[in-house]
């Protein structure tokens, strides 16, 4: 028997007027697991963190966190957890630290610990020096990183990150993985979403992958490719405007393939040889390139679409 | 809790707050390095004050109300203090709420931990409270200095201003949460302005003849009704009926501020 999860959601619903934005979808998330919901834009998963933020009323099924019901737990649960929403909601009025420490008073530390946690944390995402600084000045990155800090003043058992790193530069995105690397490490359980299949890749031990509100596939980064996708994957570029006369080339060269507004991708077990056979049958394609299957690709084979439009 | 029907007239999200003071930390954090802010509320009754002082008062004379006779500036200075509580109050649950409410989103954070709808509506409005409270407190010493304190009862303007502030903070900040932008917000002094000019605020409740009904209907002209008494020193039945007025107000707001929060927040 598995431990009990921390959280555990079944048949969970969430609905705004007549749009349905999570359909009924079931998961389990164990301690010190990092678990990540992957999908686009509008796949119901910001709606589905704030219902486990519990700041947000479930419509339809159960959903339980340490074992409590949010509908009257709410505040028991709240108190053990770290939030990092999807938009930075930093207190502009305030200082960097002073952030922190409000927010330690919001849990009911005592100032003396909260201030000493504020210093600590913000070693911890290295900001010291930004202290004093008001929020307001700092790079989207710094942003974020103080978002992260704040969200562990009472250190949480759980941290709930919605999208930790749309919108970031590449150094500043790698800063944030190792930092919630690092965290995961000391056995904190991590939620987190994101249509970056990179970050997914990354950071979670286990995901789901979304899509209207559903969910489509379920299994860790590697399980998902196999599963889903085949070894590599051949890119081919045309001329703009010729994709469709050229498919009759992608035929029958590996497992299957897709055509995208740009490309036509072919799956197959070893990329270079479907190369071979499509240069063979006279193919002259302005580009071709092999890789390796990603996420993207059991998005795509998923739902027939990509995941950043 | 059916053993205190008391308790009932306070909204149900409000009755579980339990750190509302943590709000009022913030704005204490907030107005650590900008108080010098604050001091710009004490200069708006020294002006008020002193124009009716040395140029309407010599001007219009004394006036004659409820059997005594009072100097113009005896007679306004009180109304003055009372609508100086309601600008406050309606300035910080308006403009400085919708700003953290719908662009800061300084709500939205406090809502993830364990403070709740409750704490944010009570913290806000006791914030305006307190900030109102010291203003209050400025004009009662502007009133003292320039001469126009007529009773020691005076002092009880203080409490009723905190009322005044109350009702209006309430009210206040419930239609806040009603406003979609900021264009909207050209509609409170539509509402604030009638409201100071014609509460019995100028010229007693006597002079508007048969209308009086209609500036009975005003919140102001119950909080400066009060005032007024406090500084003549007279006590009667009335002032219950003010205060109860006042309140009503101040609960009715606080109803619609929590049910309105937590559709907008908690969705």
């Amino acid at each position: 028997m598995s431990p009990e999860p921390l959280i555990h959601a079944t048949g969970l619903r969430k609905q705004f007027g007549d749009f349905t934005a999570v359909d009924g979808i079931d998961f389990n998330v164990q301690p010190g697991e990092a678990f990540g919901f992957l999908g686009p834009n509008g796949a119901g998963k910001s709606s589905t963190m704030r219902m486990i933020g519990c700041t947000s009323p479930i419509s339809g099924g159960t959903l339980r966190l340490f074992g409590l019901d949010p509908a009257t737990h709410g505040r028991d649960i709240r108190r053990r957890l770290g939030v990092v929403p999807q938009l930075d909601s930093l207190d502009q009025e305030l200082t960097v630290e002073e952030n922190l420490i409000i927010y330690g008073r919001y849990f009911d530390l005592s100032r003396a610990e909260a201030r000493r946690r504020a210093v600590e944390l913000l070693d911890f995402v290295q900001l010291t020096d930004r202290a004093k600084s008001r929020v307001e000045p700092l790079s989207g990155g710094m942003k974020r990183r103080v978002t992260i800090a704040r969200s562990l003043i009472n250190e949480p058992d759980l941290l709930l990150l919605d999208e930790p790193t749309t919108g970031l530069d590449p150094q500043a995105r790698h800063i944030l993985w190792d930092r919630l690397y690092r965290l995961k490490q000391q056995g904190v359980t991590l939620v987190l979403t994101t249509h970056y299949m990179d970050e997914a890749e990354q950071l979670c031990d286990r995901l789901v992958v979304m899509d209207a509100g559903r969910i489509v596939a379920e299994g860790s980064p590697r399980q998902l490719i196999e599963q889903h996708a085949t070894r590599e994957v051949l890119e081919l570029r045309f001329p703009a405007g010729t994709n469709a006369d050229n498919e009759a080339y992608a035929l029958g060269i590996g497992d299957r393939h897709e055509v995208l507004p740009d490309r036509i991708l072919v799956y197959a077990h070893n990329g270079d040889e479907a190369l071979a056979k499509a240069i063979g049958a006279g193919a002259k394609p302005e580009s071709a390139l092999v890789r390796r299957s990603t996420l993207e690709d059991v998005f795509l084979r998923l739902t027939g679409r990509t995941l950043v439009e | 809790m059916n053993s205190m029907p008391l308790l009932r007239i306070v909204p149900p999200v409000v009755r579980i707050a339990r750190r509302p003071q943590r709000m009022v930390e913030r704005q204490l954090m907030c107005y650590r390095r900008t108080w010098p802010i604050l001091l710009s509320g004490f200069f708006e009754p020294l002006f008020y004050l002193l124009s009716i002082r040395v140029g309407l008062g010599k001007l219009v004379g004394d006036v004659k109300v409820g059997g005594r006779i009072l100097g113009y500036a005896e007679f306004v200075a009180p109304a003055m203090m009372a609508s100086s509580a309601m600008n406050g109050a309606v300035y910080d649950s308006t403009m400085n709420v919708f700003h953290k409410l719908k662009y800061a989103r300084v709500y939205d954070a406090v809502l993830a931990t364990p403070m709740g709808i409750g704490d944010v509506a009570l913290g806000e409005i006791t914030w305006a409270l307190i900030r109102g409270l010291l203003y209050s407190c400025a004009f009662l010493l502007t009133m003292i200095v320039l001469g126009l304190a007529s009773s020691p009862w005076i002092v009880l303007s203080l409490p009723i201003c905190v009322l005044i502030g109350f009702a209006f903070a309430a009210v206040g900040m419930a239609s806040t949460t009603y406003m979609r932008g900021w264009t909207d917000f050209e509609f409170v002094p539509t509402a604030t302005m009638p409201l100071f000019l014609f509460s019995a605020t100028f010229y007693p409740i006597s002079s508007y003849g048969s209308w009086a009904w209609v500036v009975q209907l005003s919140p102001l002209y119950h909080g400066v009704a009060l005032v007024r008494a406090a500084n003549a020193g007279q006590s009667s039945w009335g002032n219950v009926g003010h205060v109860g007025f006042l309140l009503t107000m101040a609960f009715a707001g606080l109803w619609v501020v929590s049910r309105r929060l937590q559709s907008l927040l908690v969705k």
